[in-house]
């Protein structure tokens, strides 16, 4: 046995094609998970206790149970509700509600990390509550909760993964396939394994690079 | 006898079970510089914060210019609290410094002093950076009008913070420990900007430690202990001949460093 990665190569209008399709999950499904997530996060903070209870409750079973546990449920559970969907719109879904429980969590601490005096300041000056929130909480916010964002969006995207199984055509159901046509388990593997570090590290540099622009907003003198 | 600046009558503050401002009388006199001192735990921070409405007292009123803040009272005599629109103009009569600060991290000097300017009192984006910056000037600060406060000294930002609220042309200045968190080389620069503003009749309020500042600026001391105004006079009075046995042990701490020299 040879490991002969040209096996894998020849294939590579099928792979550009998976690639694609995982790229457009990730990028898609973690938008709209950030933006679930806010909005999960403000209801949270104020909308009221019985919102915040109920929010606390749906988010605590998606972050305590498995993904791949969710998805079977949303592909395979949707048509006893009458939602039966196809693979990759399942898989959007999927991943933008379990990233989502994540991100409002990111969000409710980054909301609770903004110093009480900065509101406070914002109150003394003659800002209104929608005020400060815009002008204050939000944007305080925003810098404090960039880098566990990213670092969700990079978790978010080999979760991706697992959508293979409900037969969503992106890169880890693609390359599995190849090789097992091929018979060149190892060299699929090893391009799979390849192409998420890669978009792994080019993610993680983004996010080194903004947050070094963001350092000068950092709170506290060091 | 004009109108004081602010009137506490009967003030009360709990919190839970802890009773934190008991009884509280005070006046504080127009165009004049009044000192809250006291050790930890006594209540002026307290007190303070419930002048800029930032803590709501229990029971009891505070009127500020002859306005009643926060509260109203309805025909059956109960306390109710007034639209947030109308207290906001009562409090706009007030600017408030804070212990850390408080400079908001993701704007510049400048744009922390016309906020404000821009947000509350829809000036022009240059009508409100111009009064900032003759602000900034005032604390001497133009030349770092464009530096974020991470890029400001601990004296620095609270030099902003002081052209932050007054460039909202408040009638009252409220500090809370403005130099607690400071060096002394930094502490002075604050309080030089401090002794400039009550030098044009600003009427202050100054919950400090230092009593240097209280001695020399203050032209009213009250000295609280365990959520009580146990003394109210002349710097004088207070520092000369402390006539109260726990003012004394108090200041004993502060006249051995070398205040009494001040006076």
């Amino acid at each position: 046995m040879t490991f002969d990665i040209n096996v894998i190569l020849d294939q590579l209008p099928a792979i550009t094609s998976g690639a694609g399709v995982t790229i457009l999950i990730w990028i898609v499904g973690t938008i709209a998970a950030a933006i679930l997530g806010f909005f999960v996060a403000v209801g949270r903070r104020f909308g009221g206790a019985m919102l915040n209870k109920a929010l606390f409750l749906i988010v605590a079973v998606l972050r305590g149970t498995p993904f791949l546990i969710q998805i079977f449920l949303v592909y395979y559970g949707g048509p006893f509700i009458g939602l039966s969907l196809d693979p990759l719109p399942a898989g959007l879904i999927g991943i933008s509600i379990y990233g989502a429980a994540y991100y409002s969590e990111i969000f409710r601490s980054g909301f609770m990390a903004v110093p009480k005096g900065h509101i406070e300041a914002g109150e003394c000056v003659g800002l209104t509550q929608g005020q400060i929130i815009r002008r204050i909480l939000l944007p305080e916010m925003t810098m404090l909760v960039l880098p566990p964002s990213l670092n969700m969006a990079v978790l978010l995207m080999k979760e991706t993964a697992v959508l293979s199984i409900i037969t969503v055509p992106e890169l880890t159901a693609t390359l599995s396939a190849i090789g097992a046509q091929q018979y060149a388990f190892v060299e699929a593997l090893s391009v799979l394994a390849l192409f998420y570090w890669v978009l792994v590290e080019i993610t993680g540099r983004l996010g080194r690079l903004v947050e070094t622009k963001l350092t000068r907003f950092r709170f506290f003198n060091a | 006898m004009s109108l004081p600046a602010i009137a506490v009558r009967n003030l009360v503050k709990t919190f839970g079970d802890t009773t934190v401002l008991q009884n509280i009388d005070i006046e504080i006199p127009q165009g004049q510089v009044s000192c809250l001192i006291g050790p930890s735990g006594s209540g002026k921070s307290t007190l303070l914060r419930c002048m800029a409405f930032l803590e709501e007292a229990t029971s009891g009123t505070i009127t500020v210019n002859g306005e009643v803040l926060g509260f109203t009272e309805n025909a059956q005599g109960m306390r109710e609290r007034i639209a947030p629109a109308a207290n906001r103009a009562i409090r706009a009569q007030i600017g408030m410094v804070f212990q850390q600060f408080n400079l908001w991290p993701h704007m510049t000097a400048l744009g922390n002093v016309s906020e404000a300017l821009k947000t509350v009192h829809k000036m022009s984006r240059k009508d409100a950076e111009e009064r900032a910056m003759a602000q900034l000037v005032k604390v001497g600060l133009e030349s770092r009008a464009g530096h974020y406060p991470s890029q400001l000294s601990g004296g620095q930002q609270q030099r902003v913070a002081i052209a932050r609220a007054l460039a909202l042309k408040p009638k009252i200045m409220l500090f809370d420990e403005p130099t607690s968190s400071l060096d002394p080389e930094l502490t002075g620069e604050v309080l030089n900007v401090m002794r400039d503003l009550a030098a044009e009749g600003m009427t202050m309020v100054v919950v400090s430690h230092e009593i240097g500042f209280a001695a020399t600026v203050g032209q009213q001391i009250a000295f609280l202990d365990h959520g009580r105004i146990v003394f109210t006079g002349p710097p004088q009075e207070v520092f000369r001949k402390p006539r109260n046995a726990r003012l004394e042990q108090f200041l004993d701490t502060y006249l051995d460093r070398g205040a009494s020299m001040l006076l």
